[in-house]
């Protein structure tokens, strides 16, 4: 009964409690006892089940007064990296040990402001910076999805794999992610789930730990488009403490899926057919370009010239923002603090003893690309090309209205399968990270199946902030794709 | 371009974080590999581009010069390691 409760949609189970045939509080129970059942898969690393069950309390005495929000009851997951006032929020990372924020993150706010539950915070990449969730610190988080016929952990994507793990395994009817080069997108095609990268600006950075600034943006997990349209529009909107945060109204993402994509041209970056492509994702991505012609859309090929220095750009523009993001952690103001001789040796091992070996060696590539004499040669370089490919897409937005593409260039992996070399696994953001450098809102839609069983997504990149046109076409990829595998570790998946 | 050793300690300095001997090494390596990834953008002609300074087009907001915040001090000190009274405590620096 209870994992049955759990398997309702955000969706459903909304419009359950608005019919009065489900109270908040059976619906938090269910996912409690979810999460605990799903407790191997170490998705949840700060459990907050009794202050949920209080909230879902509340949630009920408000419905009764007739003042139920949007979100009212619905249990959600939030990524470590958001500040939840009170609750612990370390970013998945030692250097923040027992930080408990004294404010809210502005999503979060907007979130808990709709009647929303927090039910866990979920475990994440260091600092955001993963594609793997293989955290030390933390522990690796399992994908609930395994190949066919194969026991092997395989892990969820990164760097929001414990949110997207969670979603895949019914635990929380959505999350909130942080996406910085394909961070809710690459969990979301591997987990099997839709994740929303919005446009830059949408959506507040206030309260969410920076790992960088021109790139981080918060965006759903959920597990289907609709779900994540309701969660974005809740958690969208302008904070005047954001100075990137852009001041226009955010609409009714639900009502957009329409679902009529008729005469709408949608663009086939040709460069992402890279060579070497896996033939299985190249043949999803010719059947979901016919999916949208046969919804009376037109695919076009076009060109993003630049697409292959994406990768290298962002590889010189994140880590350089992060060196400078992570100075705040110095033992002095919050977190750990290692003993030194003086001052200048407390910093030194409060850093080396806090910080993973992924983040120690983006902070010294960020470190060295801004320090004097090689600004110019890699961090403005890297900023000149970053032009343009905004400009590959600007232009390519003038003869198209969306982009497809794959969101993945592989299937989920083995946790006992990462690559030694740190540049392997950054290839792993092939198709996401120029949508990122561009600011652009993107969306990965489960499309369908590798050979062996497990999921692969699709991508649709849209105009700045035009999240509509996107979600109504992801709306119409996912009813053609109708993706309804389920994954092997999911309790009560039947 | 490669970087050797002392390369490696200069900017670990920079960064604030202590490296052990047996660290240097690899990390000359694995450093060394990311630089010649991204190395990659000498390809790209950029003479005439300005470097991206905004993700998004816009203004920068100007607002009131106002306090709106502030007197939180308990709250701003509430996660430190060590403190005394409204402060923060750190090993001592003027001797």
């Amino acid at each position: 009964m209870s994992a049955e409760i759990a398997g309702l949609c955000l969706t459903a189970a909304r419009d359950a409690m608005a019919g009065g045939d489900l109270s908040a509080a059976e619906l938090t129970d269910a996912h409690i006892a979810q999460a605990k059942a799903a407790k191997d898969l170490n998705a949840i690393i700060c459990e907050n089940f009794e202050q949920a069950r209080v909230g879902a309390a509340a949630s009920d005495a408000r419905r009764k007064a007739g003042e139920a929000g949007a979100l009212d009851g619905i249990p959600l997951v939030v990524k470590d990296c958001y500040c939840t006032k009170g609750v612990p929020s370390t970013a998945g990372s030692h250097v923040l040990d027992g930080f408990v924020p004294p404010y809210e993150s502005t999503v979060t706010a907007n979130l808990w402001r709709a009647g929303a539950v927090l039910l866990g915070k979920a475990n994440m990449d260091e600092f955001a910076m993963g594609s793997a969730n293989l955290n030390p610190h933390t522990g690796p988080v399992t994908n609930p999805w395994q190949r066919a016929n194969d026991p092997a952990k395989l892990v969820p994507g990164g760097s929001s794999g414990g949110s997207a793990a969670a979603i895949a395994a019914h635990v929380g009817l959505g999350a909130t992610g942080t996406d910085t080069g394909g961070s809710i997108r690459q969990p979301a095609s591997f987990c099997g789930i839709v994740g929303i990268k919005p446009t830059y600006g949408r959506c507040s950075r206030l309260g969410i730990i920076a790992f960088a600034s021109s790139l981080d943006q918060a965006g759903p997990l959920a597990r289907n488009v609709r779900d994540g349209a309701i969660l974005l529009g809740a958690m969208a909107g302008f904070d005047p403490k954001d100075s990137t945060s852009v001041d226009r109204p955010v609409p009714d993402y639900e009502a957009a899926l329409s679902g009529d994509i008729k005469g709408m041209k949608i663009g086939i970056p040709k460069e992402y057919r890279a060579d070497g492509m896996a033939r299985e994702i190249d043949a999803l991505w010719q059947r979901g370009a016919a999916w949208l012609r046969d919804a009376g859309a037109e695919p076009v090929e076009v060109s993003l010239p630049h697409t292959e220095f994406a990768l290298p750009t962002y590889y010189i523009i994140a880590p350089a923002e992060c060196s400078s993001n992570l100075a705040r952690y110095d033992g002095v103001k919050y977190g750990l603090r290692v003993a030194g001789d003086n001052l200048q040796e407390m910093y030194e091992y409060t850093r080396a003893e806090g910080f993973g070996a992924e983040v120690r060696r983006r902070i010294l590539i960020g470190t060295y690309v801004l320090s004097a004499g090689y600004y110019d040669a890699y961090y403005l370089k890297a900023q000149r090309v970053r032009a343009l490919i905004a400009d590959d897409f600007r232009k390519a937005f003038e003869q198209v209205d969306l982009l497809l593409t794959p969101t993945a260039p592989s299937p989920a992996f083995g946790i006992d399968e990462e690559p030694d070399d740190p540049v392997a696994m950054y290839l792993n953001d092939v198709f996401t990270v120029p949508a990122s450098l561009a600011g652009l809102p993107a969306v990965s839609v489960p499309a369908g199946l590798s050979g062996d069983g497990l999921p692969l997504g699709l991508q649709l990149i849209g105009r700045p902030f035009d999240e509509e046109t996107m979600l109504r076409a992801a709306g119409v990829l996912e009813e053609a794709a109708a993706f309804g595998a389920v994954p092997a570790l999911r309790v009560g998946a039947s | 371009m490669s970087l050797d050793k002392a390369t490696v300690l200069h900017i670990a300095k920079l960064a604030r974080i202590a490296l052990r001997d047996d660290e240097v090494e690899p990390l000359a390596g694995e450093l060394s590999g990311i630089l010649a990834f991204v190395e990659q953008l000498d390809r790209v002609n950029t003479d005439d581009v300005e470097p991206m300074t905004s993700v998004v087009e816009m203004e920068l907001r100007r607002r009131a010069d106002e306090v709106t915040d502030g007197g939180q001090a308990e709250a701003a000190l509430a996660n430190a390691p060590e403190r005394a009274d409204s402060f923060f405590i750190v090993p001592k620096v003027i001797e």
